[in-house]
């Protein structure tokens, strides 16, 4: 195998793979050390920094870091990779990819055409050279634009899910924390819910409810009921009005497995959604989840960092041209991501991460109580990826998940960003919250007083 | 006080809506940001689930009341020597430290034989959960289970930590199941939740699809005495099959009236 090596004074450090010199690059985070495979100590990062900085992108099509017998993930980078729009950067380095990503040469349209000839394992090693603001850039200069009932993605904007989660999946909490969000100009992205039973019973009747909600009001924007992809797959069989069909989705075979998913299974996911046709103007028909340390934590990560496993996750999601692709980035606990600087770093990495390889990214900008963490770091999170163009952001009531028990950007929170930035929702839904009456006319974003007509019936019918 | 301007805060008409669930609905607005008082209230219930995470389990109170009531208790500690130890390796917060184990090995030599289950009591990510509740909930329990004729063996305390480590303690008694105590992750309205793992022949490496888990056990939860029926329940087939996890749990659940969710929807429901 090759040895990379780096000399600082009179001690030259060695790493003796690309899996370790890539390990030993990445910025400290907890679930690296919990790993075993984290630098240990400062000077042996910046040398295995200064190391990556001169492999040239082109290793990494040759020396995989995860074996391509044994790993499915590994034969999909590999297999469909795009040697031509690989050109323009094949004779690059890491560091000088850092270099040119930086550069004006690196616009929306080269980045684009770019995207296919990248693999997750170039991008995670770029972004191990990049500092904050680095992510930021290149991030923003991508532009990833999807369509299912709204166009998703366009300059100038930034969508929310609404994410009305209800800790018996109540319909009635349910669609109270729906009008909270509508009112609040949540839902573009989509009105997702996270159900606390996978039982396709339930699924069914709020797939059902969410349906008949979208069409009475006539929300140009997708449901989701994000339980088990076979789940959903049941639940199609069944005639259930799917919008989107959800998989948490991971970067090894192995961490896959350990989701009760495959490629064959999201194959035959995508086809069957794409099969009911009911996207208006667009035909992303995936939503994907992802997070740093599922690999790790399924005991499936092969002894690569966190962060290319992760990034890895973003090879299967682009296979599937997605509507919505987001890192539930503080949700997996401080053994993962300690603190607020370990969550805003791996939030602005995944983002750029996945920008890079072409994919849709938003971001659950989120921590546990168990993590070193508060609104304060959440602050800085969605600020700074609003900032770097982020597609979407999660939305609910008063920042607390009451069933995933969890805090994520409240509704809000959205309307400060998109007050602070200039950013506004999707054309569709803007246009609609300003014709149901929840924005005021004009071009100001501001909330109209009192419940619009459209929505009064609902209090009326509680009395 | 001269009264804020009438549009400073902007109060939402849909308040009523928040009787459907425990989410913070309806929280009104200033300019377009949380106003206040909703704002203070979220800070102090994270501070009160930080806080939960933080505290030290206080023992000595634990040990004196156990005691009292005529159970033998020891007292260990996980390998992780502190809390931040603790939450970022969770394989520490799995096994002994070695001078708990001595204590436990010499222990399990003085007992006479096995016992038909161990109770180990952990902080897990909640002191606030074993404080409050550990001993209304043993209380309602453990006579129940020596009027049955359970041979139960020493109560273990170990600080520090988590679910598996009752595997190194139930295994070292000689337990034929052990029933863990441990603080559940703090949510923002729920800091005190007591959670029951229930693991039959419990050893080394056994994954979570092997236990039965009671979540949730709390004053504004789960009560003492509903909890203490499941577990019991949980126990005695457990015992009957030999057999604990995934395919204990489909019979009691099935066994349990799941509430299905009704088909209304408040949204789309049209006239009074």
């Amino acid at each position: 195998m090759t040895a990379y090596a780096h000399r600082v004074g009179t001690h030259t450090y060695r790493y003796d793979s690309l899996k370790e010199l890539m390990a030993k690059a990445s910025p400290a985070r907890s679930g690296d050390y919990l790993a075993g495979v984290a630098a240990a100590d400062d000077e042996e990062r910046a040398a295995a920094q200064l190391a990556l900085a001169d492999v040239p992108l082109k290793t990494f099509l040759n020396e995989v870091l995860v074996p391509y017998e044994q790993d499915e993930v590994t034969r999909l980078i590999i297999d469909e990779h795009d040697a031509a729009a690989f050109a323009p950067v094949g004779h690059l380095t890491v560091g000088d990819f850092r270099n040119w990503l930086l550069s004006d040469a690196a616009d929306e349209q080269s980045l684009a055409a770019l995207a296919p000839g990248l693999t997750p394992e170039m991008v995670a090693a770029v972004s191990k050279l990049m500092r904050n603001q680095d992510l930021i850039l290149v991030a923003k200069k991508c532009r990833v634009v999807t369509r299912f009932r709204n166009t998703l993605g366009l300059a100038g904007r930034l969508a929310t899910r609404l994410q009305p989660n209800h800790p018996t999946d109540d319909p009635t909490g349910i669609a109270a924390s729906i009008v909270d969000g509508l009112m609040y100009g949540s839902g573009d992205a989509v009105i997702g819910i996270n159900p606390a039973s996978d039982s396709i019973a339930s699924v069914m009747t709020l797939l059902q409810m969410l349906d008949a909600s979208i069409a009475q009001y006539r929300i140009p924007t997708q449901s989701c009921v994000l339980c088990h992809v076979t789940t959903t797959l049941e639940a199609i069989k069944r005639g259930a009005p799917v919008d989107l069909v959800f998989q948490s989705i991971a970067g090894t075979e192995a961490a896959n497995a350990s989701f009760g998913v495959s490629l064959n299974v999201l194959d035959e996911a995508h086809a069957a959604a794409l099969s009911l046709r009911r996207g208006t103007i667009g035909d992303n028909v995936m939503y994907f989840e992802t997070g740093q340390g599922s690999a790790l934590s399924a005991n499936a990560h092969h002894g690569v960092d966190q962060q290319t496993c992760e990034a890895r996750a973003y090879a299967v999601a682009r296979r599937y041209r997605p509507l919505l692709v987001n890192t539930v980035v503080g949700f997996i606990g401080p053994e993962y991501l300690y603190d607020g600087k370990q969550i805003i770093r791996a939030g602005l990495e995944d983002h750029c991460c996945g920008k890079l390889l072409g994919l849709p990214m938003g971001c659950d900008v989120c921590y546990t109580n168990h993590a070193e963490a508060d609104q304060n770091d959440m602050d800085v999170l969605l600020t700074l990826l609003s900032v770097a163009g982020v597609n979407y952001i999660m939305g609910v009531p008063g920042a607390d998940d009451v069933m995933l028990n969890y805090q994520t950007t409240s509704f809000h929170d959205a309307l400060y960003v998109r007050k602070v930035l200039g950013l506004k929702p999707a054309p569709e839904f803007e246009t609609w919250l300003r014709s149901v009456g929840i924005f005021e006319p004009g071009d100001a974003l501001r909330l109209a007083t009192g419940l619009p007509q459209p929505f009064r019936h609902v209090l009326a019918n509680l009395s | 006080m001269e009264k804020p301007l009438p549009e400073t805060i902007v109060a939402d008409p849909w308040q009523p809506l928040r009787q459907f669930s425990p989410a913070r609905i309806a929280l009104g607005h200033a300019g377009i940001s949380l106003p206040t008082r909703p704002q203070l209230e979220f800070q102090l219930a994270h501070a009160r689930a930080r806080d939960a995470v933080h505290l030290p389990l206080d023992i000595p109170p634990l040990l004196a009341a156990l005691e009292q009531r005529g159970h033998e208790v020891m007292v260990l500690r996980s390998a992780a020597a502190d809390r931040r130890s603790y939450l970022q390796r969770p394989d520490l917060g799995r096994r002994l430290d070695n001078e708990s184990r001595r204590i436990l090995a010499a222990r399990a030599a003085q007992l006479p034989g096995d016992c038909d289950v161990a109770f180990v009591i952990a902080d897990g990510l909640s002191a606030i959960a074993i404080h409050d509740n550990l001993l209304p909930f043993l209380d309602a329990v453990l006579p129940r289970l020596a009027r049955e004729q359970w041979a139960c063996g020493p109560i273990a305390i170990v600080a520090q930590g988590r679910v598996a480590v009752g595997d190194e303690v139930g295994l070292a008694l000689r337990a034929q199941m052990v029933v863990i105590l441990i603080g559940e992750r703090p949510g923002l309205s729920a800091p005190d939740s007591l959670g029951i793992y229930l693991t039959y022949r419990p050893a080394i490496g056994t994954t979570d699809a092997g236990r039965n888990c009671i979540s949730n056990v709390r004053r504004a939860g789960l009560d003492y005495e509903a909890a203490a029926h499941k577990l019991f329940y949980l126990m005695s087939e457990a015992r009957r099959r030999k057999l604990s996890g995934v395919a204990l749990k489909d019979e009691a659940e099935a066994s349990s009236q799941r509430l299905t969710a009704p088909g209304r929807n408040i949204l789309v429901e049209t006239g009074g």
